[in-house]
């Protein structure tokens, strides 16, 4: 049931229906599973959710023996992508045409050992929805280092912060020249819907990645999960995007941010969580030259279009 | 120094025996239960002067290991049943280049996904023919933190001798489980260096081995080596087509461990003495054991307990012997029968029975108690 005809202006014009059942296992104020509500709200019944090693594969257990209310295929830490295309193809052989295979998978398993399934199968144009839930660790192993673990966090593998940058998997995605790319966090629950939306209406490889802050994770209050996603919007650590076709738009806030509003101090975001508390003076600086390069860069891309 | 005493768990203990075997180089994935390890590398390493790098996954771990032993490092990674499988192929490749290295395997119960956070020992046999082809390979298995401390130096020294990566099997429970650690003094650790080459460049034959092992010349040491998984001769250069090179270099990978084996046994028997029938076995498994052969020796049943700390290679020659002394054999493993299956091949298939637990928890000692009043009256 959609309600408000199907315009979606709140929260409460999503969908009624519930595909995430009641009584999960994952940790108070799991981003993850906030994010997976809303996109199974979008995406539909006729979904079958790919998941490899990640919180997503634990959480989904309890309900009465599962908590997801669609078929879900388990697979191997570094292959659900390549799965994901052993699906589509049998669906196409069969002529299933309504049905969508999603890869729901976390930043350890797209990142690092996912990365080679994921770049196979958008190159060889998969007809799949790729979706990365981003909380930037490994958190279902206890919080070790992944490639999007962010310059200067604490993680149980950094224990004096981490040193090096993380990559933009977004950007190496948007390198296979597939028709759409989205990016999203769970702060923005319309736009996340609206981004599902047209990537189901799409076909060939789709890759949408939400920002998921995690509370045990990143060191902050459960109740805070939204507010810290808003956050990183806000303070322009999270960027919100779109390309559809090659052409890179911005959404949103972050959009607003090119058009001039000023992004709030980057410390407000990282004084909240216990993963940035050891940061010095310079640690902080450091941050700060390398968001200005990225919003630099992000300019140009926006003013080169205007 | 004096000796200290710690408190640690099984994957403390091996780091921190690693550390004192001079590992200096750990390239790690984060799996349960294996990653307290690999988070313990990454605070101690950079301490002592060594290196840490959390991998994109366990092949790149496996082939970082493997490069680091090449550029002349002590290397180490630790893992568990799905990291493992993936390592593979790079173990194989280790075996056929000879590289001196530690993988740690803290056992989960499997297949596939299994049991993340609990119990196994079902990596007995995957450890031994995980990785393709003809080769040997040396196997651990601590049954307490004091082991995994002992045993990971002995790893790294087996290592260097031997020139083969050695795999300590630890299993979950050992791994997570806390207990008294003694640390003897430095001078009282025997630690083993890789044999180096005696001979100019020139003279130097990478593959060349009068007792079974090479020297090892490492990056920087003046020595061009090349080294391939391709069959090579003693120059160590590719003569992939030549079944003669093929079977002199396969024939050495594999005996330089069969032929030293009685070198390398490493068991404990307990109550051996007069028993008619022996417990087989290892890791935590031997724990309960232990209290179970106390049990029946209370009960008045002739009754031990024969550990394997080395577990490949396979003690053999020591088992054919015991077959005229011993009345029957009750393996204990948390598996469907895999070393069950080693002594059944050298004591006979009448002698040798089973106790096996699928995974996920361990033997209780009454149940062990139970088999082997079963077992002894010929039930």
């Amino acid at each position: 049931m959609v309600p408000n005809g199907g315009e979606i202006m709140a929260i409460k014009d999503l969908p009624m229906d519930e595909y995430i059942l009641k009584g999960h296992a994952a940790c108070p104020g799991c981003p993850a599973t906030i994010a997976l509500r809303i996109t199974l709200k979008a995406l539909g019944k006729k979904t079958i959710l790919i998941v490899p090693a990640c919180c997503s594969a634990v959480i989904q257990a309890l309900h009465p023996h599962t908590a997801f209310n669609v078929p879900t295929l388990n697979i191997a830490f570094e292959a659900s992508a390549a799965a994901a295309s052993g699906v589509a193809a049998a669906l196409k052989m069969l002529e299933k045409k309504d049905v969508l295979p999603v890869v729901w998978a976390g930043d350890g398993g797209s990142y690092d050992i996912g990365l080679q399934a994921l770049s196979g199968a958008l190159e060889r144009g998969t007809d799949f929805i790729y979706i990365c839930y981003n909380n930037q660790m490994y958190s279902n192993t206890g919080i070790q280092r992944s490639g999007a673990t962010p310059y200067g966090a604490w993680t149980t593998t950094t224990w004096t912060g981490k040193k090096e940058r993380q990559k933009e998997l977004a950007e190496i995605v948007m390198a296979h020249h597939i028709p759409y790319v989205a990016t999203a966090t769970i702060a923005y629950p319309e736009d996340l819907y609206e981004k599902m939306k047209k990537a189901k209406e799409m076909k060939g490889p789709r890759y949408i990645e939400i920002l998921s802050p995690c509370p045990p994770g990143w060191r902050f209050d459960m109740s805070k999960t939204v507010e810290m996603s808003k956050l990183a919007v806000e303070t322009g650590a999270w960027v919100l995007y779109e390309v559809i076709n090659g052409e890179l738009k911005f959404t949103g806030y972050s959009k607003r941010i090119l058009e001039g509003k000023e992004r709030k101090p980057i410390e407000e975001w990282l004084k909240m969580q216990g993963r940035f508390r050891h940061l010095k003076p310079e640690d902080i600086e450091k941050i700060k030259q390398q968001l200005d390069e990225k919003w630099q860069h992000y300019k140009k891309i926006y003013g080169g279009k205007e | 120094m004096k000796k200290q005493i710690k408190f640690y768990s099984g994957n403390i203990a091996a780091a921190e025996g690693a550390l004192v075997a001079g590992c200096r180089f750990f390239a790690g994935y984060p799996i349960t239960p294996s990653s307290e390890i690999a988070e313990h590398m990454a605070l101690r390493l950079p301490q002592v002067g060594g290196v840490f790098i959390q991998m994109e996954d366990e092949l790149a771990s496996m082939a970082a290991i493997l490069g680091a032993s090449w550029g002349g490092a002590k290397s180490m990674t630790a893992t568990s049943g799905p990291g493992f499988s993936l390592m593979q192929e790079n173990i194989g490749l280790g075996a056929m280049t000879e590289t001196p290295c530690v993988v740690i395997n803290v056992q989960r119960a499997g297949p596939s996904t299994g049991m993340p956070t609990l119990v196994g020992q079902a990596d007995i046999m995957q450890a031994r023919w995980g990785s393709h082809g003809d080769y040997e390979i040396i196997a651990l298995s601590p049954f307490s933190p004091q082991e995994c401390f002992d045993l990971t130096i002995k790893a790294f020294n087996l290592a260097e001798e031997y020139r083969v990566p050695v795999i300590v099997l630890m299993d979950e429970s050992v791994g997570h489980m806390f207990e008294k650690v003694v640390i003897p003094p430095k001078d009282k650790i025997k630690i083993v260096e890789r044999k180096k080459p005696t001979v100019p460049p020139e003279k130097y034959m990478p593959y060349k081995a009068e007792d079974f092992v090479p020297e090892m010349a490492c990056a920087g040491e003046g020595y061009n080596v090349h080294v391939t998984g391709l069959t090579h001769d003693e120059k160590g250069y590719p003569q992939a087509t030549d079944p003669e090179v093929q079977d002199r270099l396969v024939r050495r990978l594999c005996d330089k461990i069969r032929k030293n084996e009685k070198k390398l046994r490493d068991i404990e028997e307990y109550e051996m003495d007069d028993a008619e029938v022996a417990i087989v076995s290892f890791g935590i498994s031997a724990r309960s054991s232990k209290a179970a052969v106390r049990l029946a020796r209370q009960r008045g049943y002739k009754v031990g307990l024969i550990r394997l700390k080395t577990i490949w290679p396979f003690p053999d020659e020591y088992f054919e012997k015991l077959a005229d002394e011993i009345k029957k054999f009750v393996v204990v493993e948390i598996n469907y029968g895999q070393i069950k299956l080693e002594v059944e091949r050298n004591v006979g298939r009448d002698k040798t029975f089973l106790l096996p637990k699928m995974g996920g928890e361990i033997h209780k000692p009454d149940e062990i108690y139970r088999k082997i009043k079963e077992v002894y009256n010929g039930n």
